[in-house]
């Protein structure tokens, strides 16, 4: 445990530490009162009703943070186990990695409907059921692409590493904290921080719903400027985004900032880089007095403490394990507990499934066949919004990134415009589509393209920073220019990052297919034909049938269109446009 | 004496699909005795890391047990330490760290673990250096964190993987010194040192012993006794003598000439391109003599792991010959490397075809398909009769860059199809 708490030497207790204290004591005041309100009851008599006075908002923002850290907390939980599962057994692997594969590119606001009735029959009479229908939906969009990243850190172990580990005689419980930990650490931070940019857009979704003809608004930003909406009051608007980029600006400076920056120590390379990334904030806190202290007397013997204790569980569990292969012969023990296992899902699935399919036996041919012309429609809309994306994110993405000094400047806040949950923004389109009559079947094209061009561009200014200089020279030196530079120059060069870039911005665009094909404001309603406005259709009038067929034929034409383009461009780069 | 360790017909097969199997190593015996020094000197990939492996325990042997203190070992084995080429140090532990982590096993308390290992810091010369981070240290004082971390348990046996390859000249001389110090003098409890080379004079240097792999699959071909008394003159007549003596075992036997006759058959080229080869003779041809390939490879100041290639491909085309350690160019060698550009592609077209039946075979397949042209998937499938898939892939991209320099095929990169040219 060591390896994380290092490096705290004697301070003094100064100013900074009074202010820190009561920062902390404020914190701790705040999570208490905002737990507190998460389990409100709630029935159809006593719904949680939105105060549009701006004073309140402070609470709302508060709430969601919470619904982002729990979600948060729980990701992570699951991402350590999840990949550390599937990297140890190669039995578990063959399931577990295809699973994550499929989850991660099934648009999972499709399913939130169907979770929030399963958490609403689990907690009744109180809101704590729909509090977890949005952290799950907060999750479900955060877990995946974490559990990816850690599965990949452990399985890219350096091999001399490992073989030391193994010479050195460590336990799997030392193995994890001295090697698999930290090893991990930095692409864990990293993509932490990207997936919970993400996270935005579900908290802005989840939080205010129509479930079953039933409106449900969970206190929270997103509840605010959806009643805001209701209302038709713009300033209350403003003021929910403005409450949104301040709440992600902070959590940024306070929260990843000084984790990045202390991520550094778990760098796998022997050389110091130049630039180092700085923060503030994690200076304070490093330099403190207090932080260390509390550090001394709570966190080293708490650590501590667990890790003999883990160590001991440890050691009890590969003896046993030795004496179970022995006596078992291993392999047989294995094949019986993975038989058990797999037969207990069987068992688990075997009644959802079986009603499933009755269920869309009951809708008949005709019901799946608009099913699918609705969801073909959805995917032209997906292209459009890419290529319209593409159209203006390419061109000042190379521009930046070709200028260092305006990447170094404009990265931070295309990060910061990336994570701003697009959905927020919507209501103010819609104005203006209402206001000029805009075709919404094609008004709902731009919705969706608000929030996943950002994912173009961030890999675009990449892909461009990344460019040999070499290469740049030469088609300087022959005199390569316009066109035939982006031709041949400039548009392989950035290919990789490119097709990256298309297909996380598509994965965000089938989600925001569900929230922006379907609009209102005040009492107009403005809908798109598509699947996305099928599913919240559906989810809206309760109707079972129509949201399970909606959501499968929606997971079909994502699943299919991610093995046939994605895949092959993927190949593609991977092999022709790789750079070294 | 005793023996601390021993290897009973050691054995190690990587199976792969079907049922080509690739033999590592072979039927290898070795036994170790308490107090001795020995080196394990081979070709590159001639399995001496995987015998290495074998002997920690890393992995399992095919055949054969590795026999430690008369006990068969399971598992990782109780009584070694390794030191590692690429020092396999934790980045983000300290120096101190690092070396606890080699106690994390013991029950010693943390206060008796931290005394430990910095008596042991003191040993290997890092006094003072206990709360640096490798990063901060250069790779001589890395090597040494390694060593560190290996002694602290006070194993009986410390393995040595190539521990002074990734270091400058300098450094490892003064290493190696170091180590032969504390050895020497008993300062350290260690029973036995294993130490895997390809460097003749650092195992000559060292060892009291040196054991001698072939390659592919290695066998045990000499075991030399170094007599020498320490410490040793690398210039003295006896050390340069032994340092002969051992270069001649690698070469002579199975080494180059046993290789290429079965290289032949099975048409597996030494990873070379042509245009190193082109470099090879020409250097040859300015010698103008028969030379001793050791003291080439030291002229060249290349490794002799990276110079086998080019003298196994030089004798599969006939261009050079290998006796007894010593190499010449043949007549068309010295054609070859006196011609022009495009006479040597005539020479090199012709030694090509005579020399590797598998290109033969190529191209009268391709003259017998009436549009001249084949998919390389078809060549490669040829291949898998004889070798795993990836060895295959990369033998054919040999083959095609031999080939497209003899001017005998074209080849299509995005449709991976080969075509004999135009003019042919």
């Amino acid at each position: 445990m060591a390896v994380f708490t290092k490096g705290l030497q004697q301070r003094r207790f100064c100013l900074m530490d009074g202010m820190l204290l009561c920062l902390l004591f404020v914190v701790l005041y705040a999570v208490l009162k905002l737990g507190a309100g998460m389990g409100v009851s709630f029935s159809p008599e006593q719904r949680p009703v939105i105060d549009l006075d701006p004073l309140g908002l402070p609470y709302y923002a508060g709430r969601s943070l919470l619904r982002m850290f729990i979600a948060f907390g729980a990701s992570l939980i699951f991402t350590i186990f999840y990949g550390y599962v599937a990297a140890k057994s190669r039995t578990a692997r063959k399931v577990m990695v295809p699973l994550l594969d499929i989850l991660q590119s099934v648009p999972v606001l499709g399913f939130l409907s169907a979770t929030i009735v399963a958490f609403m029959a689990f907690f009744p009479g109180s809101l704590l059921g729909v509090e977890c229908a949005s952290i799950l939906a907060i999750f479900t969009g955060q877990a995946w692409n974490m559990t990816f990243s850690f599965y990949h850190s452990l399985i890219t172990i350096p091999k001399d590493l490992q073989e030391a580990s193994d010479m050195l005689h460590l336990n799997w419980w030392q193995r994890f904290v001295h090697l698999e930990l930290p090893v991990s650490a930095i692409s864990l931070i990293w993509n932490g921080m990207m997936s919970f940019g993400g996270g935005w857009f579900f908290l802005a979704a989840s939080e205010a719903i129509t479930v079953l003809g039933e409106d449900i608004h969970l206190p929270g930003v997103g509840s605010y400027l959806a009643a805001a909406v209701d209302a038709g009051d713009i300033s209350a608007m403003l003021y929910a985004m403005a409450a949104m980029l301040l709440m992600i600006f902070l959590v940024d400076q306070f929260f990843w900032r000084p984790l990045v920056v202390w991520g550094q120590r778990f760098k796998l390379e022997l050389s110091e880089s130049e630039t180092q990334p700085v923060s503030f904030i994690y200076d304070l806190l490093h330099g403190s007095w207090l932080v260390n202290q509390i550090f001394r007397w709570s966190i080293y013997p708490a650590a501590r403490g667990f890790n003999r204790f883990m160590d001991t569980v440890a050691n009890i569990t590969e003896s046993g394990m030795q004496v179970a292969e022995v006596r078992w012969k291993g392999e047989w023990l294995r094949s019986v507990f993975w038989g058990l296992l797999g037969l207990f899902i069987c068992y688990m699935l075997y009644r959802p499934v079986i009603g499933a399919f009755s269920m869309l036996y009951g809708i008949g041919t005709s019901g799946i066949i608009e099913a699918l012309h609705l969801g073909f429609l959805t995917w032209l809309r997906v292209m459009a919004a890419l290529v319209l994306g593409a159209l203006w994110t390419i061109p000042a993405g190379v521009w930046i990134g070709m200028n260092p000094r305006l990447a170094e400047k404009l990265q931070p806040v295309v990060q910061m415009a990336a994570a701003f949950p697009a959905n927020m923004i919507f209501p103010l389109l819609i104005i203006v589509f209402v206001n000029l009559n805009v075709n919404f079947e094609y008004g709902s094209v731009l919705l969706m393209m608000l929030g996943t061009q950002w994912y173009i561009l961030f890999n675009v200014i990449a892909g461009a920073m990344s460019l040999p200089n070499d290469m740049l020279e030469a088609a300087a030196v022959f005199k390569i220019h316009g066109w035939k530079k982006w031709k041949s120059v400039i548009l392989p060069g950035i290919f990789p990052q490119l097709v990256t870039g298309f297909v996380t911005a598509s994965g965000g665009a089938w989600n925001a297919s569900i929230v922006s094909e379907i609009a209102g404001w005040k009492d107009i309603d403005l809908t798109a034909t598509g699947i996305g406005a099928y599913i919240n259709l559906a989810t809206a009038a309760g109707d079972w049938p129509k949201i399970v067929l909606g959501i499968t034929a929606m997971c079909v034409f994502v699943v299919t269109i991610n093995r046939l383009v994605w895949g092959r461009l993927y190949k593609l780069a991977e092999t022709k446009y790789h750079l070294d | 004496m005793k023996n601390l360790l021993e290897l009973k017909n050691i054995g190690k097969t990587f199976s792969i699909k079907e049922n080509k199997d690739t033999v590592i190593l072979e039927d290898i015996n070795i036994q170790v005795k308490e107090g001795e020094f020995l080196a394990i000197l081979g070709p590159s990939g001639s399995g001496k890391s995987t015998l290495l492996r074998i002997i920690a325990g890393l992995i399992p042997s095919s055949g054969g047990s590795v026999v430690y203190l008369g006990k068969a070992i399971q598992g990782i084995n109780p009584g070694a330490a390794m030191v590692f080429q690429s020092f396999a140090l934790f980045p983000w532990l300290t120096v101190l760290d690092n070396v606890m982590l080699g106690l994390e096993g013991s029950r010693l308390t943390e206060e008796e673990k931290e005394k430990k290992s910095m008596q042991v810091l003191d040993v290997v010369g890092l006094d003072g250096f206990e709360n640096a981070y490798p990063k901060e240290l250069s790779g001589g004082m890395r090597q040494r964190v390694g060593i560190g971390r290996a002694l602290v348990s006070e194993p009986d046996i410390l393995l040595m993987d190539e521990a002074f390859s990734a270091l400058d000249v300098l450094t490892a001389e003064n290493l190696r010194r170091d180590l032969l110090e504390l050895w020497l003098e008993k300062k350290i409890p260690t029973k036995a040192i294993i130490l895997v080379t390809h460097g003749i004079e650092e195992a000559v240097y060292m060892a009291d012993r040196a054991v001698i792999l072939s390659s592919g699959p290695a066998t045990v071909v000499e075991n030399i006794t170094i007599d020498i008394p320490r410490w040793r003159d690398r210039k003295s007549p006896e050390f340069l003598a032994y340092v002969d003596r051992i270069y001649s075992f690698m070469t002579k036997k199975k080494a180059v000439a046993e290789l290429i006759e079965q290289r032949k058959k099975t048409a597996l080229l030494p990873s070379v391109t042509a245009g190193a080869l082109t470099g090879f003779l020409e250097l040859l041809e300015d010698l103008n003599e028969k030379t001793d390939l050791y003291k080439l490879a030291d002229r060249f100041m290349m490794d002799i792991e990276d110079f086998f290639p080019l003298v196994e491909a030089a004798s599969l085309l006939r261009f050079a010959s290998v006796t007894e350690g010593d190499i010449e160019l043949t007549e068309e060698g010295k054609a070859f490397a006196q011609a022009t550009v495009l006479a040597r592609k005539e020479l090199f077209r012709r030694q090509l075809l005579q020399q590797v039946p598998f290109v033969q075979q190529m191209m009268q397949i391709l003259q017998s398909k009436s549009n001249k042209q084949m998919n390389i998937e078809f060549f490669e499938n040829l291949l898998c009769h004889s070798f795993e898939q990836e060895a295959a892939a990369k033998q054919l991209d040999l083959l095609i860059g031999w080939e497209r320099y003899a001017e005998l095929i074209e080849y299509d990169d995005d449709k991976e199809v080969v075509y004999l040219p135009e003019s042919a």
